[in-house]
């Protein structure tokens, strides 16, 4: 009964959200109790729900299925990598990279988007997943003859963010407070973060958004009502990209070393899962779905081992086996009962749920 | 009158002058351009080896309901895809709101909407799965302006232009008769209203001619009335129609004037008495005896 007085109470939604915000302050230093890699793992985590979200205009909004997304974000973090460490011994500060690999990964966003704009669905799949293993290879061979990427062997000692003096690869105690580098890196993902939620809102009920969610549903309808297909597919391309180039910059400067390893298919296909598992086209679907993914395989990482060495007293099977077993598990059982994703859209829920008229 | 298509296609129509070749097959004079909307000339249209449209030619005198019939497979709907830029076409000029509408490849679907003829479609081709009201918002997208930046900073105009389309929206399913539906699924609109609702999003573009591709297939005798009522509605606020329809008898109610089409010719074209009573569209629709017989 008091609950749910409270809960109507019109202060509630005000109250309810600076609790989480609070939590959401409090979380790094809860976790740095359990150790600092908690911390990293977060940041990792925050890091997927960006690229989600990003993904999400493309996929979720316009209806195009990407398979290579993850390109943008390696187009990010080699804009970062290549302007902020001593490959080039240049040092440029985060606040001109950052915008600037935004822009580098929304002009391979339309690099990208212009040949394919005729394309839909499976073959749309295929185009995007050739484009990121293009720039994956690409990243791999751009050492001779001139060293560019520094290929397979990546490059390190890449700078870490720098906001005034504040150090974000170093530890601080303000007010008897230990901020490590991963602490600090945490707030500022969230700050960012907050910023990507914010503006994805704000597309999705928009002109545009609605011009995407309209070439989704039925693309001869879209022009025959005035949009302009090919700008508005280029415009969910660059706009997805950008947030990936972001994304791709802050993973840069975090990890302090990039290679084209990190930029493979399986983590295209993962970033997708997110979208597909959390919810098509609702923003806190998407984060649910990435929040997930990147948490609960990194708890199976620390709980599978002990428990079979309790069970059966050595390990029968290795985690990443397991992690991977699971994976797809999990990815059936929310096909098979909840095919418009755990937090669907409000479109989604109607298209899979109500018959066609 | 007869059938009507040797005159040669004349493409040079420019803007505000009125075409000398044009023939109004009743014989009767040519209307003054600023009366006439829509000037088609010599429009062909063909796919491989198949001529689906030949030498067609149309004028639609502002505030108009004109209408567009012929067997099937006359070429009506590959008209309206030319017309409304779906398919570029071979040949012909078509001047609109007295300016020529750019030629062929250049003239894409969104330039005909810019240019003012919005169109529905023969198989309802609603945004299935968005509500009733966002389906007409979607229709304002070529009269607004508001892009990605003005978005992500919430800018004041942007804002002003958003509500600006809401209420719009909102005008335009009160008119239609869908106020109580703005917030249903498209597709769980019963047929009947589907059918308004495409024709609300149509009219959301703001157009001059709206170009129906048979709004009243599968309609059942009341809902055809309705429907009739709500384009004659359409036309007393100011707006051309065009409608290609095979219920005759609603054609013969509701257009000032008919064209015929055969096998992508055109026919005959004049007043609903005058298509009932040509010889060639009797022959067209029932076989060449039966024309012969009414001759």
């Amino acid at each position: 009964m008091l609950i749910e007085r409270i809960r109507r109470h019109r202060t509630a939604p005000w109250i309810g959200g600076a609790l989480i915000a609070l939590a959401l302050l409090v979380l790094p230093f809860a976790l740095a109790m359990a150790g600092t890699a908690w911390v990293r793992i977060t940041n990792v985590a925050l890091l997927f729900v960006l690229l989600s979200l990003g993904l999400n205009i493309v996929v979720g909004f316009a209806g195009l299925l990407d398979l290579g997304y993850i390109a943008f974000y390696a187009v990010g973090a080699y804009v970062y990598a290549l302007l902020a460490s001593p490959h080039f011994n240049l040092h440029l500060p985060f606040w001109i990279i950052l915008p600037l690999g935004a822009l580098v990964a929304c002009g391979f966003g339309v690099l990208l988007g212009a040949p394919t704009l005729k394309l839909r669905g499976d073959y749309l799949a295929i185009v995007t997943l050739g484009f990121g293993e293009i720039i994956r290879i690409f990243l791999n061979n751009l050492s001779r003859p001139v060293n560019i990427t520094n290929g397979p062997q990546g490059i390190a000692r890449i700078d870490p963010v720098k906001i005034g003096n504040i150090d974000l690869g170093t530890s601080e105690t303000w007010l008897g407070l230990t901020f490590s580098g991963p602490i600090k890196y945490y707030y500022l993902l969230l700050l960012v973060l907050l910023a990507v939620i914010v503006i994805n809102l704000r597309l999705q009920n928009s002109r545009i958004g609605r011009a995407w969610e309209a070439i989704r549903e039925d693309e001869i309808a879209a022009r025959a009502m005035g949009i302009n297909t090919t700008q508005v597919k280029l415009l969910a391309f660059a706009m997805g990209a950008s947030f990936g180039g972001v994304a791709g910059g802050m993973f840069a400067s975090m990890q302090g070393f990039v290679s084209p390893e990190s930029f493979g298919l399986t983590e295209s296909v993962m970033v997708l899962s997110m979208v597909v598992l959390g919810g098509m086209g609702n923003i806190r679907g998407v984060i649910a779905g990435a929040l997930l993914l990147s948490f609960v395989p990194e708890l199976l990482r620390y709980t599978v081992e002990p428990l079979q060495k309790l069970l059966f007293g050595k390990m029968l099977i290795e985690p990443e086996v397991i992690r991977m077993l699971l994976f797809g598990l999990a990815l059936v059982l929310v096909m098979l009962y909840r095919p418009a994703g755990l937090l669907p859209s409000e479109v989604r829920r109607r298209e899979l749920t109500e018959g066609r008229a | 009158m007869s059938a009507n298509a040797t005159a040669p296609p004349s493409r040079a129509i420019v803007s505000g002058e009125a075409p000398a070749s044009t023939t109004f097959a009743t014989g009767e004079e040519a209307p003054a351009m600023s009366t006439l909307l829509l000037c088609a000339e010599g429009i062909a249209k063909s796919f491989g080896g198949i001529t689906a449209l030949q030498n067609v030619s149309i004028n639609i005198a502002r505030g108009s309901i004109h209408g567009l019939i012929g067997p099937n497979g006359a070429g009506k709907t590959t008209f309206f895809n030319v017309l409304t830029g779906l398919y570029a076409r071979d040949a012909g000029s078509i001047a609109f709101n007295g300016t020529t509408l750019g030629a062929h490849s250049a003239y894409t679907p969104d330039a005909a909407v810019r240019a003012g003829i919005a169109r529905t479609f023969q198989n309802i081709r609603l945004f299935a799965n968005l509500s009733v009201l966002e389906n007409v918002m979607i229709g304002r997208h070529a009269r607004t302006r508001a892009g990605v930046w003005a978005a992500m900073l919430r800018l004041p105009a942007q804002q002003r232009e958003e509500a600006a389309i809401e209420a719009r929206a909102r005008e335009l399913l009160d008119f239609a008769g869908l106020n109580a539906h703005a917030n249903t699924r498209a597709a769980s609109l019963p047929y009947g209203l589907q059918r308004r609702l495409e024709i609300a999003r149509a009219l959301a573009t703001d157009p001059h001619l709206l170009a129906l591709d048979e709004p009243a297939a599968g309609m059942n005798a009341s809902e055809t009335r309705d429907l009739a009522d709500l384009i004659r509605r359409i036309r007393a606020k100011g707006t051309t129609v065009l409608l290609i329809e095979h219920d005759m008898k609603f054609v013969m109610a509701l257009c000032d004037r008919i064209l015929v089409l055969d096998y992508g010719l055109r026919i005959a074209e004049g007043t609903p008495a005058e298509v009932r009573a040509d010889p060639a569209v009797i022959a067209a629709y029932l076989g060449a005896p039966a024309a012969a017989a009414a001759a």
